[in-house]
């Protein structure tokens, strides 16, 4: 018990659909609050009403800045977690939020939505909309690692993590032009096809190879940018993807 | 993150031939297989054996698209599918964009791919760092790997045949580019050799970034050169890879060569690998001094 790491569920201006992510790894879930966190707030699944200390805030959705208590809440958030990941498409970029511009009863002042990390500092980002239940739970693994592993296994954790660290640090807007911008712009592209595989709502098709971005169906959700290789691609950790896995897996046995 | 500040870093942690279990000279022992194989057969073999055995069932290959030698990359769960697809097409074919959409509609749980180098690290990146490729990490089960030392635009491969070397693209039997040169056989008989000076200009630029020959990051990669004609020279690489590899060599699939024993062989990989990775290595540096105390993006260092 006592060498868990103790993981929240915030949820600001989002759909839940992070947490059932997080749901589907189905008894991967269970192992990981058998054996390496405990779940001390989550106002879905635990009767805990107010924020308490934490190791790891797992948060996700954007930020009413309209809502007293949501902007209450996430700077609350910052101030007990020690770690503090954006998950999904929202807490990192917005994503469907981008478009909220208030007018709907019954609180048509509602109207401006932010990313967290447009209100406080953010350690780790996992986008996707949803994000993927694999990455989720590596992520979970990893912060467990990080916090309580031996010398080896804080070192690989930090490894593992950094990508993600350095998303959060690169910004909270996210389109699918990213892959214009900073792939085909920066002469990095090579037409692999990740970011049209990555896409939840099918705006990217291969054009002789190329990405095209049907910028009116893309909801802005930062997961082609994310996914493609050319985005981020860190050599001391994918080539070692067997040995890897193989502890994630076993992690989890 | 100070990675790859140096030369000798990226050599170490990408090494010019990646890490394998076992290397050798090899082809098909499937007749048909070879008449359509770009050279040993290797992949098409290797994809047959596993649909045939269920450890795979579908993959992901590159087949004829809308235009002459414009590949489509497509899932074949059949061998009749499968056996469209031989032969090199030396122009981008997106493969990884079927590969979360071979686990929806097409209901794999068990998939085969094939891919450039470059392919195999956006599948390997997708299984480690999954962000919009749910459930997709564990149902990679054999991942081919072809080496490659530069692709094409569609539109620089029609330029190279239609102007450079003067045919038409349907009168094409095969392309490839070996011995220094690009080769280009028509359907009649008739050949054109083209210097690659000629087509250094048509490069697809992403690929003056690339630091990767033999498709290190597959189960197993395979590629023409160090092997004779009609042969291919194959790295099995993963546990994986060595499992499906063993079996296939068990079911009788495979000639072999000890790669020792084959010319010119693994020296000239190497040199190749070295070659290519040193000049796209320096590329990679001379991006950071790109502009007026300004420079270009570096994946290698993170996504900013
Ligand atoms: C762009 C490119 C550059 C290459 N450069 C080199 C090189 O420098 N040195 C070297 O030794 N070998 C190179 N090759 C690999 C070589 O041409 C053969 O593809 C390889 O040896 C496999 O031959 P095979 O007889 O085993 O495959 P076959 O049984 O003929 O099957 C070929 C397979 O390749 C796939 N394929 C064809 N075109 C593409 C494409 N554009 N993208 C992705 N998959 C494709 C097909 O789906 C098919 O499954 C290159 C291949 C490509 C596509
Ligand atoms: S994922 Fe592949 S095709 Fe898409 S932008 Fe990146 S390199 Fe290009
Ligand atoms: S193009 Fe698709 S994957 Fe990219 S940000 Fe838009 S919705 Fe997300
Ligand atoms: S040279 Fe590299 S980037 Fe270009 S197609 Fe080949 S593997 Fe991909």
């Amino acid at each position: 018990m006592a060498d868990k790491i103790t993981v929240g569920h915030v949820h600001m201006s989002g759909c839940t659909g992070c947490l059932v992510s997080l749901a589907d790894n189905y008894g991967g879930l269970l192992t990981i609050l058998d054996k390496y966190a405990d779940l001390v707030y989550g106002l879905t699944l635990a009767d805990v009403r107010h924020i308490p200390k934490m190791d790891v805030a797992l948060v996700e959705g954007s930020v009413c800045i309209q809502d007293k208590l949501s902007v209450q809440e996430i700077k609350e958030t910052r101030e007990k977690a020690a770690v503090v990941v954006a998950v999904g498409g929202c807490a990192c970029y917005g994503n469907i939020t981008r478009f909220g511009r208030g007018g709907q009863p019954n609180q048509p002042q509602h109207e401006s939505y932010l990313p967290i990390g447009d209100l406080i500092k953010v350690d780790v980002y996992i986008p996707g909309c949803a994000p993927t239940p694999q990455l989720i739970r590596n992520v979970c693994v990893m912060a467990y690692l990080l916090l309580k592993g031996n010398k080896d296994q804080q070192e690989l954790a930090k490894k593992y993590l950094t990508p993600l660290m350095q998303l959060a640090d690169r910004g909270t807007e996210a389109c699918g032009c990213d892959l214009m911008y900073d792939v085909v712009n920066q002469g990095l592209c090579m037409g692999c096809g990740s970011c049209a595989a990555a896409c939840p709502v099918r705006a990217i098709t291969h054009e002789y190879g190329k990405p095209n971005v049907n910028r009116e169906m893309c909801i802005k959700c930062g997961a082609c940018y994310a996914q493609c290789p050319r985005s981020f691609f860190n050599f001391d950790v994918i080539p070692e993807f067997e040995g890897i896995m193989d502890a994630i897996d076993a992690a989890l046995k | 993150m100070p990675l790859m500040r140096h030369s000798n870093e990226v050599r170490e942690m990408a090494g010019e031939l990646g890490k394998y279990k076992l290397c050798v000279s090899a082809r098909s022992a499937d007749k048909a297989i070879l008449k359509k194989a770009q050279d040993g057969g290797i992949v098409t073999q290797l994809f047959k054996f596993a649909l045939e055995e269920g450890i795979i069932d579908g993959a992901i290959v590159a087949g004829p698209g809308d235009e002459p030698w414009r590949p489509r990359p497509f899932i074949a769960t059949t061998v009749e599918e499968l056996m469209t697809s031989s032969g090199t097409k030396y122009n981008i074919s997106p493969q990884v964009s079927w590969i979360k959409e071979a686990t929806r509609s097409f209901g794999l749980d068990k998939i085969g791919i094939v891919g450039t180098p470059c392919q195999m690290q956006a599948v390997r990146k997708g299984q480690l760092y999954p962000v919009g490729l749910r459930d997709v990490p564990d149902k990679i089960k054999l991942a081919i790997g072809i080496f490659c030392m530069e692709n094409f635009s569609y539109q620089s491969v029609k330029q190279l045949v239609e102007d450079h070397a003067a045919m038409k693209m349907e009168a094409v039997k095969k392309m490839e580019i070996g011995k220094g040169k690009f080769w280009v056989y028509g359907q009649r008989g008739q050949v054109v050799q083209l210097p690659l000076k000629v087509t250094h200009k048509y490069e697809q630029p992403g690929c003056h970034v690339c630091l990767d020959y033999v498709a290190n990051l597959a189960d197993v990669s395979t590629g023409s050169v160090g092997s004779p004609d009609g042969w291919s020279t194959v790295f099995v690489r993963t546990r994986n890879g060595d499992d499906i590899w063993s079996k296939a060599i068990a079911a009788g699939c495979f000639e072999t060569k000890p790669i020792e024993q084959v010319k010119p062989g693994l020296e000239l990989v190497t040199k190749l690998a070295t070659e290519k990775i040193t000049k796209n290595q320096k590329t990679v540096e001379e991006r950071a001094k790109f502009g007026v105390n300004k420079g270009l993006r570096n994946p290698y260092l993170g996504p900013k």
